[in-house]
């Protein structure tokens, strides 16, 4: 499911908390003020206290792919409205709306890049696109993508940030998960790596299908990764959450993912694993 | 069991229970015989006018109705030989799922579904049929017992959906029910599930990866409740009856949106009303659409079942 879009905590709301005209930005961590361009230049993260502020999906090429280039696969696909859904404003409206804005087309880019020298498919999430939410072309796309990977013999890199299914898709949406786990399935026949990268947040039916199931999970510091959403809990259980409760260094505590990255260290660290887990079929570029 | 009649289904209720009585009487004395037949011909026609005109909510409703046969109340009427498997082998057994072997029509099957409990005792038991990581792994564990040993797979789906709690998130919840989907598209065995009450989300669909899904009449399957989506949207749970029409989740709408493969009618005045008869009715559907992939390879099952999730899902490109 998706959250409220009054709460997405896009980029474009700490913009909106900037200082002057937009040329200091404040730490969400810390308070610190930053100017922009430094925070721009960390990636997005506090050099004072090592907060990780959301980075959208062209800061993730240029952080991690080599020269910040992807060829992105299957671009062209945008949303139907199979249940002429309409919450007050239509499905069609809200898509034609973000479509106007122009920075996605939908909630997910994939195609082949190289990181550290080797070949990949990649993917990543984009969280501004209606929350990350996986409707059918993100299903589609993460299927293709590992469709793709299957006959190209490529290591899977997939960074997920998503509040879940994308309810305005119905049904329809929550297949999209037996359809990309079914992808990845077959995928695994190949013997070559899924690494599943969990960035702030990873929840409903994106985390309960494909994100655990990398052969390795990593995560960012922070991040929110869960099942349910925090205030779904605390509705149903009646009593306040503990301190951290589905943050990553809670799902490193209780054996859901190998590690946590910090950003500066993500591209060596997807590298070294490429260097483990492909090594001896793909040599480094 | 306690009687639970629902305010718009209390006019056909009141009848069904009429044709009970008469039906006892015209056991005894066969005048009373051309009574009943007109009373259930009324019966009849009363609840097909009534339910012909049920509202998407009114279905849901149904679909959660207290009296409503759960999986144990088809698995006794289904199968015979039942012995029940229990525990994850990890960390307890969640009786919110209920599984094991049985002899269908002379075959011996895996069963796995959920279950709720009747009243407040068994309900605790059964968590409201929301299960912890726990039972999907023991429904994974059935599932690759199932491939192992050839055994087709039947799962019966009756979830409000996965438990949100902390110790489901602290062992995994999403990863069981990650790894419940991974498991359901790998094993090279027919697999059959039936949607007999509520299809709640991801906890419903990893029971739900099936090559064939049916759903009983006043089933409903949706990626969040109807209540959930009025909060979320409107901010107001009790616009409830507005977004359960808007999510399509009536046993018609998915199967035109081609989620589930055919619908089994139910009884007169619904499936609570008679279990014997719903039972029946499920059996013919069940044993005609597992009978249909006789002769299919573990290969081709896992193709099959590949491509029915795969052509799911509508975009532009
Ligand atoms: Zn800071």
């Amino acid at each position: 499911m998706t959250w409220p879009e009054k709460t997405l905590p896009t980029t474009d709301a700490s913009e909106k908390r900037s200082l002057g005209a937009g040329v200091f930005r404040r730490c969400d961590g810390c308070s610190h003020t930053h100017d922009a361009s430094e925070l721009a230049r960390t990636f997005e993260v506090c050099s004072q206290c090592g907060h990780h502020h959301k980075l959208d999906a062209e800061g993730w090429r240029r952080l991690l792919l080599d020269d910040g280039e992807l060829a992105q696969w299957d671009d062209h696909l945008v949303p139907n409205d199979p249940l002429r859904f309409s919450d007050g404003k239509s499905y069609r409206d809200r898509v034609a709306a973000l479509h106007k804005k122009g920075r996605a087309k939908e909630a997910i880019e994939i195609g082949r890049a190289r990181l550290d020298g080797r070949d990949v498919a990649y993917g990543a999430f984009v969280f501004a696109f209606m929350g990350g939410s996986m409707g059918s072309v993100v299903g589609e796309k993460i299927t293709r993508l590992f469709e793709r990977a299957t006959r190209e013999e490529l290591p899977v890199v997939l960074l997920q940030s998503s509040g879940g299914a994308r309810m305005q898709e119905g049904i329809l949406s929550l297949m999209q998960m037996a359809k990309s786990v079914a992808a990845l399935e077959r995928y695994r026949k190949t013997r070559l790596p899924f690494l599943s990268v969990l960035l702030h947040p990873t929840t409903g039916g994106v985390a309960a299908s494909f994100a655990f199931l990398g052969d390795v999970n990593i995560a960012e510091p922070k991040a929110l990764i869960g099942f349910a959403g925090p205030r779904v809990i605390e509705n149903t259980i009646r009593q306040t959450l503990p301190e951290g409760f589905q943050r990553a260094e809670f799902l490193l505590d209780h054996g859901m993912v190998d590690a946590i990255v910090p950003r500066p260290e993500m591209k060596a660290y997807i590298g070294t694993l490429l260097q483990h887990l492909v090594g001896h079929r793909q040599a480094r570029r | 069991m306690a009687a639970s009649i629902l305010p718009f289904e209390k006019p056909v209720a009141e009848l069904i229970e009429k044709v009970r009585e008469l039906r006892s009487l015209a056991a005894a004395d066969p005048r009373f015989e051309p009574e009943l037949a007109q009373l259930e011909d009324n019966t009849g026609r009363l609840a097909r006018e009534i339910f012909a005109g049920l509202t998407p909510m009114q279905k849901v409703l149904l679909s959660r109705h207290a009296n409503r046969p759960y999986t144990l109340d088809y698995i006794k009427r289904l199968f015979t030989d039942w012995v029940e498997l229990k525990g994850d082998r990890r960390f307890a057994d969640d009786c919110s799922i209920v599984g094991g072997l049985a002899t269908y029509h002379g075959r011996s099957v895996v069963v796995v579904g959920h279950q709720k409990g009747r009243g407040a005792k068994e309900n605790v038991k059964r968590n409201f049929g929301m299960p912890n990581p726990e039972g999907y792994r023991k429904a994974i564990r059935l599932y690759e017992m199932a491939d192992r040993f050839g055994l087709p797979i039947l799962t019966f789906i009756d979830t409000m959906g996965a438990y949100p709690g902390i110790g489901a998130e602290e062992r995994g919840q999403s990863e069981a029910i990650g790894s419940a989907l991974a498991a359901m598209a790998r094993v090279g065995v027919p697999i059959v599930a039936t949607v007999i009450g509520e299809g709640g989300s991801g906890g419903a669909l990893a029971l739900g990866v099936a090559n064939r899904v049916l759903v009983l009449e006043f089933s409903c399957y949706s990626v969040i409740s109807p209540e959930g989506c009025a909060a979320i949207l409107w901010k107001d749970g009790s616009r409830a009856d507005e977004a359960a029409a808007r999510l399509k989740i009536t046993a018609p709408d998915l199967l035109q949106l081609g989620v589930v493969d055919t619908i089994v009618e139910e009884p007169t005045g619904g499936a609570h009303q008679d279990h014997d008869e719903a039972a029946v009715r499920l059996d013919k559907a069940l044993w005609t659409t597992l009978s249909s992939m006789d002769g299919l390879s573990p290969e081709e099952l896992v193709d099959d079942r590949y491509r029915r999730f795969r052509g799911l899902g509508s975009f532009v490109g």
